[in-house]
């Protein structure tokens, strides 16, 4: 029995002060001073600990309140109201919402899975990941238990060519030579994203914390320097532009990755040459043609390749296409051909929440990358002002290493567990087994179809309720 | 006609906020000039203004019908002296689910028993999907003289026992029940409120799975107890006091996943009731390890059974891919109720990734299970009753038409109770507003007569609406609705538009 992994996580405190949805707003004109002020009986004793954050003129006491609306009811000359903050609202984007952002900034603060109470308020369905639910166990088929470790379920994914079978001589040992692949123990590699105003620390610090979750971080190949020598094994050089020839890969480096060109197989053959035992990834946009240059490459002997989306989990060339339906097309087309498991299978663009993890796995994926979710670990608000050279609100560039990397290790943390949480569910537990399981999987468009097409007619003179 | 046997409803009981300041959708606010002609107070349809000793003030804004009132104060005013604007607090209440009209419509059915006037959308949330795309149908050749008859004759009541066997024989009096809520992740308070209401209105509420308080022996008759994973507080003694039992095998929120009740809220009450230490978190494992195949499942029925032989077994499942062949499994192990629980509802702490993403909603699997059961022949002998999201007397309609019998409720109660969905139940001393809270001081924030005809007050408008539905689609019962998808269109698939 392996050693079980696991995540820990502590409080890492944020910087500076959040973006609340909403805002408190006290007036002392016409104030009674009453003996038994609603401001003195918070429960929260949020009125006790307000202060004035005077860099940001944001009134602490927003971030403190817990919208009971107790003081707002029962103010006698009703001084107290609550307002929306449009600040809130004007944050990140159509994906990256502002409610995506406050749950990835409270997970990388925490290393908490979020949890709430009251149900579940969000829309019934979106767009992408958000039109998939994943199924659950009872009675007829067990689940496991994962939560706590009571039961374990291993997140481990390998990355290269799996042998197809082993082979044993007499004395059973193993013939030739052993399977050359790499272990990551959950199916999440690190992305340097690509915008933020990034400093060496910064990278360092998401070095650091890639190495101490035992997986890998993508980073340009030019910025491999700003690492640590010694980080070698966990870096993944991502050759950026094509045409560009790879230099500066780091000793201990297990893998690269070239963009796709149509001469790219021989560029492969290239790289192995000087470095018989990397992996080479071959990084394909998500776009027209994809499916074809997959099977090329595959019959090619290319045993890695990403599938690159655009930053909102769409195709990069049709933002109509999500990102699921991609990774689902490529898989299904390796497996017609009977070599999907020779493959590895990358995936990226705009994962943002746990669940798009387990999704994108569910679809077809071996592994996913996480670029954006840890740059809003360290506090972006997606606000893009560093693409237009204006400063960071939050300065990420002036962070430490050492809290990038704990603000990283308790949003990977978080999410561990929330895949863990749906795994369990499922009566999964071994992500491996997971990869294309859409059987296990319920998709809105079907389901809706199936279930209210027949309800669309309506005759004339009718009133609808 | 008349029944000797008939059942008596209460009556609704204006039944005010605790608050001082409800909050409404407008404001109204009068200037200095205001020269006390009494104009507003002779024309307002809600009573928002009053007059005493030669003055007019504003004492019920929250009734203020802003925009949408047919006798617009500030339009009358001659002096001009009245601003009506929208409540900047009312927009920052809510959610796609239970919008800030919702809430307030919700609460103004708990104060006053009847439905909201125009201006409160009180049918539909903004959730872009299910219930919130579904409308019913009402159409204009429907049976005449069904709009004159009384309200009374109008049947909403529900059998629970379709088996012909020797356990009760339950009817209740709306196709609605209260859902589990343990004690523990509410205040006993709320819990008496709750079982009260529901013993007034000839119907059940549920325990959840914290055990069976004794301030909830009175009502006995009225109490669904339930058997969970955890197995909190589950005794022999509690299992006969009940006509109904309820093994909950996976909750909507949580499916999955078991129970979970945060250290907080586990004080020396409620650890004595589950057998727990005081402050350590709980959490009820799932799965049921002796549960993995029907016949498992039918020893745990057998066993409660055994117990209490004239208990209605339910079964609470979620809703995974095969729910249809969950349900036809409990027939088989001796079920008399399958509870299928939609993953949108829930009230106790969950993950949030479980709430959004594992499991079907329950818009999708009632018509699942209810075509399944027809195609084994097995409709007419079982309950099917669903929850999940329902919030409305809309919602008990659609989701009757999409195939259940029933509904079970448990937001709607709380909301009935002026909770204001913060989600912070779960979080510290509990829900700051006394309804979800182990607290014994926050716990005092309700009285439980109050609270008692809250509810009541909310479900008397509930079963007023539904009648007004039946009416307009020509029914005289609810059984009638059952499974009629041709009384409803979804908006996305309309052929032509309205």
């Amino acid at each position: 029995m392996p050693s079980k992994y696991m995540i820990h996580t502590k409080t890492v405190p944020n910087r500076f002060k959040t973006v609340s949805k909403s805002g408190i707003i006290a007036w002392e004109e016409g104030c009674l001073k009453c003996a038994v002020c609603v401001k003195k009986m918070c429960v929260y004793d949020v009125y006790d600990k307000r202060g004035l954050d005077s860099r940001h003129m944001i009134e602490s006491i927003d971030n403190l309140c817990m919208n009971c609306y107790r003081c707002v009811q029962n103010c006698p000359k009703e001084l107290i109201h609550k307002s929306l903050n449009p600040e809130f609202n004007a944050m990140g984007d159509s994906h990256w919402s502002p409610s995506i952002i406050v749950r990835l900034w409270s997970q990388s603060q925490t290393g908490k899975i979020p949890v709430s109470g009251a149900g579940y308020p969000g829309p019934f369905s979106g767009p992408g990941f958000d039109s998939m639910w994943t199924d659950m166990s009872e009675i007829v088929r067990p689940t496991r238990d994962g939560i706590h470790g009571r039961e374990y379920i291993s997140t481990a994914v390998d990355l290269g060519k799996t042998p197809e079978h082993l082979m044993f001589n007499g004395s059973d040992t193993l013939e030739g030579n052993a399977p050359s692949i790499i272990d990551i123990p959950l199916p999440i590699i690190l992305k340097v994203p690509s915008f933020g105003t990034i400093s060496a620390n910064t990278i360092k610090g998401w070095a650091m914390g890639a190495r101490h979750l035992g997986t890998l971080i993508a980073l340009p190949i030019e910025k491999v320097n700003y690492a640590l020598e010694d980080m070698g094994e966990c870096l993944m050089p991502l050759v950026l532009s094509k045409g560009t020839a790879p230099g500066n890969i780091p000793e201990n480096a297990k893998i690269i990755e070239i963009p796709w060109t149509e001469g790219c197989q021989g560029i492969v053959e290239d790289i192995k040459g000087y470095f018989p035992n990397l992996f080479v990834s071959i990084r394909i946009p998500m776009a027209e043609g994809m499916e074809e240059k997959a099977l090329s490459l595959a019959r090619g002997g290319v045993s890695i390749i990403h599938l690159e989306g655009n930053s909102m989990s769409r195709f990069m060339d049709d933002t109509t296409r999500n990102l699921k339906d991609g990774i689902r097309s490529v898989h299904m087309k390796l497996i017609e051909e009977n070599i999907r498991d020779g493959i590895t299978l990358l995936a990226s663009g705009g994962l943002a929440m746990a669940e798009h993890v387990a999704k994108a796995i569910i679809c077809g994926a071996d592994t996913v990358f996480v670029d954006f979710p840890i740059l809003i670990a360290l506090e972006c608000r997606m606000c893009r002002r560093c693409i237009k050279g204006l400063p960071c609100p939050v300065e990420i560039d002036t962070a430490s290493p050492q809290w990038v990397a704990s603000r990283v290790v308790n949003l990977i943390g978080a999410w561990h567990n929330q895949l863990l949480e749906v795994m369990g569910a499922m009566g999964i537990r071994d992500a491996r087994r997971l990869r294309g399981e859409v059987g296990r999987a319920m998709f809105f468009e079907d389901m809706d179809r199936t279930t209210f097409e027949s309800m669309g007619k309506i005759e004339e003179g009718c009133k609808l309720e | 006609m008349s029944n000797p046997n008939v059942f008596k409803f209460p009556e609704a009981v204006r039944t005010r906020s605790r608050f001082r300041n409800p909050i409404g959708k407008f404001r109204v606010t009068r200037a200095g000039d205001c020269i006390a002609c009494g104009k507003c107070v002779e024309i307002c349809p809600q009573g928002v203004h009053v007059e005493r000793r030669g003055h007019v003030f504003v004492e019920n804004n929250y009734l203020c019908l802003g925009t949408d009132c047919p006798e617009a104060c500030y339009k009358a005013c001659p002096v001009y002296a009245i601003s009506v604007r929208r409540n900047p607090v009312f927009d920052t209440l809510g959610d796609f689910r239970w919008t800030n009209e919702l809430l307030a419509s919700t609460w103004y059915m708990a104060e006053f028993g009847e439905r909201p006037p125009a201006g409160l959308e009180y049918k539909v949330g903004n959730s872009g999907g299910g219930f919130d795309r579904l409308r019913l149908i009402f159409r204009k050749h429907d049976r005449s003289g069904l709009e004159d008859i009384p309200d009374d004759d109008i049947d909403v009541s529900l059998e629970l026992n379709r088996r012909d066997d020797n356990a009760h024989r339950i009817k209740i009096e709306v196709p609605v029940y209260g859902g589990g809520m343990s004690y523990g992740s509410v205040s006993v308070t709320t819990m008496v409120s709750r079982t009260r209401a529901a013993s007034a209105l000839g119907t059940f509420s549920c325990t959840g799975e914290g055990g069976y308080p004794d301030e909830l022996k009175p009502y006995d008759d009225h109490m669904i107890t339930q058997v969970a994973t955890g197995l909190f507080g589950v005794k022999e003694e509690t299992i006969q006091r009940v006509r109904i039992v309820e093994f909950k095998y996976a909750q909507g929120a949580k499916p999955g996943l078991g129970g979970h009740l945060l250290g907080d809220k586990v004080t020396p009450g409620v650890a004595r009731m589950r057998e727990a230490v005081v402050g350590y978190p709980l959490f009820s494992p799932f799965p049921f390890h002796s549960v993995y195949s029907v016949e498992d499942h039918k020893k745990h029925v057998d066993w409660i059974k055994s117990v209490n032989p004239r208990a209605l077994v339910s079964v609470k499942v979620s809703t995974p891919t095969d729910v249809d062949m969950v349900a036809v499994g409990s027939y088989y192990a001796g079920a008399h109720i399958i509870h299928l629980d939609g993953s949108y509802g829930g009230t106790g702490a969950a993950p949030d990734i479980a709430k959004k993403n594992i499991a079907m909603p329950i818009e999708y699997a009632v018509p699942k299970v209810h075509r399944f059961l027809q195609e084994e022949g097995v409709r007419d002998k079982m309950t099917l009753i669903a929850s999940g999201g329902i919030r409305t007397p809309h919602d008990v309609a659609k989701i009757i038409a999409l195939g259940a019998d029933g509904a079970c409720t448990g937001t709607a109660d709380l909301v009935a109770l002026e909770c204001v969905r913060c989600q912070n139940c779960e979080s510290g001393r509990g829900c700051a507003r006394g309804i979800a809270t182990t607290d014994p001081e926050l716990a005092e924030l309700i009285n439980v007569d109050w609270g008692t005809q809250r509810i009541i007050n909310m479900y008397l408008a509930w079963r007023r609406e539904l009648i007004r539905i039946l009416k307009k689609l020509g029914m005289k019962s609810i059984k009638e609705l059952v499974g009629r998808t041709d009384c409803m269109v979804h908006l996305d698939y309309l052929k032509h538009q309205v």
